[in-house]
């Protein structure tokens, strides 16, 4: 699934990244808790939260994920943005709730982090 | 500078900055990338430098960083001045924390850090002092033999 269909399944908004938006999506993980990403997330990860500072840009960077959809309406501040456009990594946002953000993209297709097999990983 | 280091480089850290938290993390991932480090290893060691960084800057006052790559391996010795750890095997458990709503607020803080290096370096070795701090010691090989 690309980046801009997850956008119309999300009626997510794009903060930055307009030009990446067929990149590739093959995996999700959804945590408000960085912790939590750096210990399960994978790289090629799409990163859905509400954690909207700084942190969770530079959280998706160091595990390479492929974008980052913010849930509940927020949106990264400036220098997660700034970071963002550095390191070409899409930001979205999209206004549905955690839950539904990733119920809405399990019902796609789009497998959780969890469900990846060994060798996926 | 030991002839046999590829690059030896250190980095200060400042506790309690919040709002930098996480670049020299981000500074060294672009540099073992510049220095074209196997992608895993650059993965692992990000993420075990990251979080022994957010530590710092969540529960210490200051830590110097060095950073030792050599054709064998990279190493990291992490000190820090600070409150030091009373209790190692209890901070080693993943979910036990003393963090702060604060601390929570940036996305960490859930018990999850230590153990997360543990979990990614090839070798990894605390030592603590209550009253004076923390010392972490990771390495990450870089040849086949010491890979995870």
């Amino acid at each position: 699934m690309t980046l801009r269909e997850i956008k119309e399944i999300l009626q997510a908004e794009v903060i930055c990244g307009e030009d990446s938006l067929d990149t590739e999506i093959t995996f999700a993980g959804g945590s408000d808790l960085m912790s939590d990403v750096l210990a399960f997330g994978k790289p090629g990860i799409l990163l859905l939260t509400g954690l909207s500072n700084a942190q969770s840009v530079r959280t998706a960077n160091i595990i390479d994920a492929k974008a980052i959809v913010y849930v509940r309406g927020k949106k990264p501040d400036e220098e997660g943005i700034k970071l963002a456009k550095e390191k070409g990594i899409p930001l979205l946002s999209t206004k549905l709730m955690m839950y539904a953000t990733c119920g809405l993209l399990f019902s796609h297709g789009l497998p959780g982090v969890s469900s990846l097999s060994k060798e996926q990983q | 500078m030991n002839e046999e280091y590829i690059l030896n480089q250190n980095f200060e850290i400042t506790g309690g900055d919040f709002s930098n938290a996480g670049k020299i993390s981000t500074s060294i991932k672009e540099i073992l990338r510049e220095i074209g480090i196997d992608h895993s290893i650059i993965i692992r060691a990000s993420i075990a430098i990251y979080e022994a960084e957010m530590n710092v800057v969540m529960y210490a006052r200051r830590a110097t960083l060095c950073l030792n790559i050599n054709p064998e391996k990279l190493h990291f010795e992490l000190k820090d001045e600070g409150p030091g750890i009373k209790n190692i095997d209890l901070a080693m458990k993943e979910g036990f924390s003393t963090a702060t709503d604060e601390m929570r607020e940036m996305g960490f803080g859930a018990g999850m850090g230590l153990p997360n290096i543990k979990k990614n370096a090839d070798r990894f070795k605390i030592t603590s002092t209550p009253g004076e701090g923390t010392a972490l010691n990771m390495t990450f090989c870089l040849d086949k033999t010491g890979k995870k």
